[in-house]
């Protein structure tokens, strides 16, 4: 007992390291699932048959697959956007706001070109005001954290409450089809579907817009271990009187963050605007921005952790509709808010857990 | 002789770091017991155990005989055990008198009995001549006030047993003079006083035994009368070392006041407000020139802090002027200082100094880190070959450039800042603030070198420390700041802790600089 | 328009802020953020429009509202205090879980996915919604409704718990300051799992008072009710006579658009936005400063 460090090598150490990351995450699937089985049993149904419908709807086959590609599009977007601020310190709730705005920024400059501008130039110039529109909704809450270092959490939330009742106005009044609740068809800007390219997916609203998520993700995660921008940012988010030392403005990160947060979850708007519909709709982002902050927390803040919890999470979305002739589809709702709860429950303890037998190993 | 406190084998372990492994003590009933150490050193985690705040996770703790390992808080007061912590556990927006009686709160039917919880404290307070207003806030209290608030807690709840943890560290010396006025009535009136510390002056001064602590455990008792400074220092380190007290500096004036005529850093009628007043530094001008350092004494909390982060940039200054070399930088910004060739050990490194999530090599290069980019990204191989020197300069431990800086001891973490600031980059003006502090004390001496050498090699040092012994071993002049004014200034020579004492308390105001 | 009639309804509309907010003030002075009141009010109304549904009674309703207000506080409560899971990721995930639980147990015991049969609730024969004229009648006619009158009461009570007893001391400890509370031997724990299971009990009450109104759950029934008394809350400084007065302001700014719909002085949705503005104003202390429970949100040992 008096030479512990002698037997600690013994142990594989990728072992360990793989195990860290994972077995928090898994220990808090493995929770959930067992809630999910509860739930079945209560309707009276077999989990095992409520699970195979769900993954046959969904990985099962092409279409199934589409839409769960087209949902985690989405979610991938506003996911990153809530890491990204998660990483600078801040709490985004906003991301749904942000989607909304950014959606019908991309339906107006959509409706405003003139049809048969080439898609070349139509779908960039959507795409930035798409996310023009994500960074205005989070400018209010940018700057008045950096000003007056007003909480984030509490502006976000009432921002997404007054975009929405202003979106609300703007498609009632200005810009509406008569009898409904979204603008006309855009004229330009429309991002071709993957069944174009692989016929197999025909029907499902999967589009190109995915490669851009994938993208957003490389590039956020480049941006944040990689640049100076991102050690700045990281430092912020960890300890912002060392970053204040380090000579970075606090403030000013906050904000910029904030901004390109708000981009991020205004660039998923894109998916549905341009990908699918071709036109703003009214609630279309409803829930996908509060789900990003599952998905930030499942995937860990990692981007590339984001994507895989984009899938999870759109895969229990699109399952919903899989099993609803065994039980409710609100019960994957359920599900997903189980997942979250225990991710957000069992991942600190289990790593608590883990800490305290490698400190008892030492 | 009854024991009052005994604790056996204690193991404490938080996460990946070991508190306490083989911990003892051994305090009689009616002694005053120092338990002395090294910041690190576990003496707090035990006595918070002691006090009910954690269980250890293995070995045996008793009070009056009695088992009482893994006892909580409650049980702990209700035994008459009390801890007074080294940071103030009071809520600044309640009233003294609620703050007292919290958690044992006198009712009167269903509602809590305001005006009898004031009268209880007022009279505690006239039986021990600790005096506050009970209706007042605590946020509206001075440091010194609060320290007694703290104590008539402790003895509001009964305590027969007194835990003071490093008690005098914001307080100026009288009010240390009083603080042992009253632990020792205390012990007269059948109390039992330990008394955490790593000031062996107080040690020799106060107690009657003495229990020392290295590494998480504890390695000696002793008792006071025939113990020396250098035997428990001796104890605390595990090796001789030698006492920063005895450096003598005259040789080395001797050539200071030959060499040094360039001004580096000049402060002129600096006013820095804060969040408790307008004039934390209040008028405030000096110069610092190359090739000598400025020691900067005072009790804390006397507008140190602020007129530091003022001149690094880290606040806003009311008005004067901060002049680097030539150049009026009072508006600059942190990075433009740092630039202009100004490096800042700061007060507090885990706040500020370093980012403790981040590698070795990533905190080796804050506040370098556009000098370690090309265009938006870094350029990894150059910081990876920058934390490679410096690690062997400073002989960090472990010399592995990924280590986070979490898993470093407090002299390591020390040394990553250091050897950034003072190798890292060109700079002309030094602020080095508690270089020293948590620190074992092989890094001290090492720290201690490293300034002299950076001095010696003309830059300029503005020293300020807490810690008057090390301000006296360091500096070629002493200021001491009270009231945020520097209220004297003397070469070394004519510096001592008598000469300065009543400049530190107050007893001496009036701005009387003496020329240096 | 008659005052009568104005101050009727404003305090109709006021009800269930008055009761969620509460809750709010409860949770957030010991430290627990409430994002969660949307969620435990929808909760409550479900349990609430169940428990008058089967019993027949609308008192056992109220009673169950509470139980179900309390029930989702103590899911958040377990994974907050005990687990030590943020407070806002748990906020989120109990607001998406109360939608989907209340959705699906909709479907479970009624076979509806959007709302419940009609159930009993407090009537007085000559209240009716929108009956202006009636003046005095229509005033005790809301006044008929006793959770009216409880939830005037309400706030008045948590003042009264936060500055006159024992409790309340200890929660302003834990809210502002934990490791010192714990100092001295109060269980932070308890203190917050209490303050928490409140704000459910005030919350789910603020549910059921919509469902029994109502005389029906109707799917996401609270509409966005749980984060207006969260904006009071914050708009009132976390000072339960001001947040009454905040629930009254933004209840009177709600009838007052209902009043001029007609006369489209200001788009309805412009009248929507007015508290969610007014909490931004106040939170950034461009008027005035504005402080939050110092420990707020923050998990401890």
């Amino acid at each position: 007992m008096s030479h512990p460090e002698v037997s600690a090598p013994a142990r594989d150490p990728w072992v360990q390291r793989l195990m860290e990351p994972l077995l928090p995450p898994l220990t808090a699937l493995l929770i959930a699932a067992v809630v999910g089985d509860l739930l079945i049993l209560s309707f009276g149904q077999s989990p095992r048959e409520v699970y195979r419908l769900l993954v046959d709807g969904t990985w099962g086959n092409a279409y199934g697959f589409g839409q769960v590609l087209y949902k985690a599009t989405t979610l991938a977007c506003t996911g990153l956007a809530v890491a990204l601020g998660i990483r600078a310190g801040m709490f985004n709730i906003g991301a749904e706001g942000q989607l909304a705005l950014g959606g019908f920024a991309a339906a107006l400059v959509g409706l405003g070109l003139p049809a048969g501008t080439p898609a070349v130039l139509a779908i960039p110039l959507c795409v930035l005001a798409a996310g023009a529109g994500g960074s205005l909704a989070a400018t209010v809450p940018g700057a008045l954290k950096a000003r007056y270092g007003a909480s984030e959490v509490i502006v976000t939330i009432m921002m997404n409450f007054i975009v929405a009742a202003l979106l609300n106005w703007l498609v009632a009044t200005k810009v509406n089809v008569a009898e409904s609740l979204h603008t006309p068809e855009i004229h330009a800007g429309a991002v071709p579907r993957l069944a174009e390219v692989f016929p197999a997916f025909h029907g499902s609203a999967a589009n190109f817009t995915i490669l851009v998520a994938i993208g957003l993700a490389v590039l956020v995660w480049w941006f944040l271990f990689r640049t100076r921008a991102g050690y700045e940012l990281r430092a912020v988010g960890l300890q912002p009187d060392a970053a204040e030392y380090g000579g970075v403005n606090v403030g000013r990160t906050w904000w910029r963050t904030l901004l390109l947060s708000g981009a991020l979850a205004g660039l998923g708007g894109i998916n549905y605007v341009l990908g699918y519909k071709q036109y703003y709709e009214e609630g279309f982002a409803a829930g996908a921005g509060y789900l990003g902050i599952a998905v930030a927390l499942v995937g860990r803040n990692h981007p590339a952790g984001v994507l895989v919890a984009s899938l999870l999470f759109a895969t229990l979305s699109q399952g919903a509709l899989a099993v609803n002739a065994l039980v409710p589809k609100q019960m994957l709702d359920v599900l997903t808010a189980v997942v979250i709860i225990a991710v957000a429950t069992a991942v600190p303890e289990v790593q608590r857990l883990l800490r305290s037998l490698r400190g008892r190993q030492a | 002789m009854s024991i009052a406190l005994r604790a056996t084998g204690v193991r404490k372990v938080f996460g990946d770091c070991v508190a306490n492994r083989n911990a003892s003590l051994e305090v009689a009933a009616g002694e005053i017991h120092a338990v002395v150490g090294e910041n690190g050193a576990g003496k707090s985690t035990l006595m918070r155990m002691i006090a009910g705040m954690y269980a250890p996770d293995a070995g045996r703790l008793e009070v009056n005989g009695r088992d009482v390992t893994g006892w909580s808080t409650r049980e702990a007061i209700a035994a008459g055990v009390g801890m007074v912590h080294q940071h103030f556990m009071l809520i600044p927006t309640l009233t003294v008198a609620e703050n007292l009686v919290l958690g044992q709160e006198p009712r009167a039917g269903m509602q809590f009995d305001r005006a009898g919880a004031e009268a209880a404290v007022r009279a505690l307070c006239d039986r021990t001549g600790l005096v506050v207003d009970p209706a007042r806030r605590v946020a509206d209290l001075t440091v010194g006030e609060l320290q007694r608030v703290e104590i008539l807690k402790v003895l509001f709840r009964g305590a027969k047993i007194l835990i003071l943890d490093e008690p005098t560290a914001v307080l100026s010396p009288p009010e240390v003079t009083e603080l042992w006025k009253v632990l020792r009535s205390l012990v007269k009136s059948g109390g039992t006083v330990v008394l955490i510390t790593h000031k062996l002056d107080e040690v020799i001064e106060v107690s009657q035994r003495i229990t020392v602590m290295r590494a998480g455990e504890t390695v000696g008792h002793m008792e006071t009368a025939g113990a020396t400074p250098a035997a428990i220092a001796r104890m605390m380190v595990g090796r001789e070392v030698k006492l920063v007290g005895d450096e003598r500096t005259a040789g080395r004036m001797a050539q200071a006041a030959g060499t040094a005529e360039h001004t580096a850093l000049s402060v002129r009628s600096l006013t820095v407000a804060s969040s408790r007043r307008p004039n934390e530094v209040d008028q405030l001008s000096f110069d610092v020139r190359a090739g000598e350092i400025l020691g900067i004494a005072g009790v804390e909390g006397n507008g140190q802090t602020e007129l530091i982060e003022a001149i690094a940039g880290l606040r806003p200054v009311a008005s004067g002027s901060v002049r680097l070399g030539d150049t009026d930088i009072t508006a600059w910004t942190v990075r433009q200082r740092a630039d202009a060739g100004l490096s800042h050990i700061p007060e507090d490194r885990h706040r500020r100094g370093l980012v403790l999530e981040y590698s070795i090599a990533d905190d080796l290069i804050l506040g370098l880190q556009h000098r370690f980019s090309r265009g938006l990204a870094l350029v990894r191989d150059r910081i990876g070959r920058n934390a490679e020197e410096r690690i062997a300069q400073f002989d960090v431990r472990p010399a592995t450039a990924a280590t986070p800086a979490r898993a470093l001891s407090g002299g390591n973490q020390q040394k990553v800042v250091i050897a950034r600031e003072l190798r890292g980059r060109e700079f002309s003006v030094l602020l080095a603030v508690q270089p020293t502090r948590g620190v074992d004390v092989g890094a001290i001496e090492f720290i201690h070198a490293q300034l002299r050498a950076a001095r010696d090699a003309g830059k300029a040092i503005l020293l300020v420390s807490a810690d008057l012994v090390e301000v006296l071993a360091l500096a070629d002049r002493v200021g001491v700041m009270y009231g945020g004014k520097l209220v004297v200034t003397l070469p070394r020579a004519e510096a001592s802790a008598q000469v300065l004492g009543p400049w530190m308390t107050g007893a001496m105001t009036g701005g009387a600089h003496v020329a240096s | 328009m008659s005052i009568l009639a104005f101050l009727i309804q404003t305090l109709r509309i006021a009800t269930p802020y008055l009761f969620a907010a509460s809750g709010g003030v409860l949770s957030e002075r010991a430290g627990v953020i409430a994002l969660t009141l949307e969620g435990w009010m929808l909760t409550g109304a479900f349990c609430a429009a169940l428990g008058s549904f089967y019993s027949g009674s609308p008192w056992l309703g109220v009673l169950a509202g509470v139980g179900g207000g309390v029930l989702a506080a103590a899911l958040h409560a377990l994974a907050t205090i005990r687990y030590r899971a943020d407070q806002v990721v748990l906020g989120i995930a109990i607001n998406l879980m109360s939608v989907g639980i209340t959705r699906f147990f909709l479907r479970l015991a009624f076979d509806s996915s959007s709302n419940s049969p009609r159930v009993p609730g407090f009537d007085w024969a000559g209240a009716t919604e929108g009956n202006t004229t009636a003046g005095l009648g229509s005033l005790l006619a809301s006044f008929s409704n006793p959770l009216v009158l409880v939830a005037l009461l309400s706030l008045p009570t948590v003042w009264w718990i936060l500055y006159r007893t024992p409790y309340g001391l200890r929660l302003r400890a834990v809210g502002e300051k934990p490791e010192a509370a714990a100092s001295v031997g109060v269980s932070v724990a308890r203190v917050r799992w209490l303050a928490v299971l409140g704000a459910g009990a005030f919350a789910g009450m603020g549910g059921a008072y919509l469902a029994l109104e109502q005389h029906q759950f109707t799917d996401s029934m609270t509409a966005g009710r749980g984060f207006i008394a969260l904006a009071a809350v914050i708009f009132g400084q976390w000072e339960p006579k001001r947040v009454a007065l905040a629930c009254l302001l933004f209840a009177a700014a709600e009838t007052f658009q209902i009043r001029l719909q007609g006369l489209q002085l200001l788009p309805s949705q412009f009248v929507e936005m007015i508290p969610y503005v007014l909490t931004i104003i106040a939170v950034a202390g461009i008027v005035g400063r504005s402080r939050q429970p110092a420990a707020l949100g923050r998990v401890t040992e």
